[in-house]
């Protein structure tokens, strides 16, 4: 399984996204910096990481979601292989229109950073096999932005579909039906507020996040 | 010319910073604030004289960058 990494100025999450890659495969993924116009040839997996990118001008992930690698994280999504945004790589998902919906300010006005308790709404994914459904995990949150908004007919497609993979417990941040992940129609793109990748270890954060991993890139 | 483009959320989306900021208005007495919304003004200097053809560019801009249409609604105003 070969990953990559998408890197953009502000991403603040791109070394915790392939620290927990490299734990489950062994083997580092490639940094690809946003201004690359292809993917490393042969990647089977595509992470956003979290972060910041561009000081989130004019909305969260709008300009990361037009500069250059983005066409090619396209093309890797319609050929039909994964692609992970997590946090500000959700929005950035969003932004490019691979995932439907919108990420707005909290309800709150307040940036949230925090362990989140999740429920697993549908553990018969490629993302979240390692899971059983129904199941509790905690997956710390840390945005300002994570407000899930879509039209009802999008919301009921997506629960109908059983496309919300994670709901939260507890509503952090105001989305709509308490939605925390979510999954495209084909099911090989997934976006979710919660960062799975800072809670990889024990020592830090605890390991509810590793499932996903092992689930998508199998153990090592 | 320059374009002048208003992004606003559109009616329904519910819009805490304006909410907060009509409640910070009630707060220093002006009780006739019933709500406020609020968005984004963004002006834009373009080069060429044909207006008509000028408009229709920021139009495909709102759509593909300025506004996001899940959202936000947006006008135009051409000077």
């Amino acid at each position: 399984m070969k990953s990559a990494v998408i890197v953009f100025p502000g991403s603040n999450c791109d070394r915790d996204a392939a620290m927990a890659i490299e734990k489950v495969t062994g083997a580092a993924p490639a940094m690809v910096w946003h201004q690359e116009t292809e993917l490393p040839e042969g990647t089977d997996f595509v992470m956003l990481p979290g972060g910041f990118s561009y000081g989130d001008y004019l909305r969260c992930g709008a300009m990361a979601g037009v500069s250059h690698i983005i066409p090619a994280v396209k093309a890797h999504a319609e050929a039909g292989k994964p692609v992970l945004g997590v946090c500000n790589g959700f929005q950035i998902l969003i932004e490019t229109g691979l995932l439907p919906g919108a990420l707005m300010r909290n309800a709150s006005l307040h940036f949230v950073c925090e362990k989140a308790p999740l429920r697993v709404e549908n553990a018969n994914t490629q993302f979240t096999s390692g899971y059983s459904t129904n199941r509790e995990i905690v997956i710390p949150i840390a945005h300002h932005d994570g407000n899930y908004f879509a039209d009802d007919e999008t919301l009921n497609a997506l629960e109908g579909d059983g496309r919300v993979l994670f709901r939260y417990a507890s509503n952090p941040n105001g989305s709509a039906r308490d939605i925390a992940g979510i999954a495209n129609e084909r099911g090989n793109v997934m976006g979710m507020m919660p960062h799975p990748e800072r809670a990889i270890d024990a020592d830090h954060g605890g390991t509810d996040g590793l499932a996903l991993f092992e689930s998508l890139l199998g153990s090592a | 010319m320059k374009a002048r483009i208003h992004v606003y959320l559109k009616p329904g989306v519910l819009d805490p910073q304006g909410a907060a900021v009509a409640g910070a208005l009630k707060n220093l007495g002006f009780n006739e604030v019933e709500s406020a919304r609020q968005g984004k003004l963004i002006e834009l200097d373009l080069t060429g004289d044909d207006a008509d053809a000028a408009k229709a560019r920021v139009e495909d801009m709102c759509q593909k960058l300025l506004a996001n249409p899940v959202i936000e609604n947006f006008s135009i105003e051409m000077a």
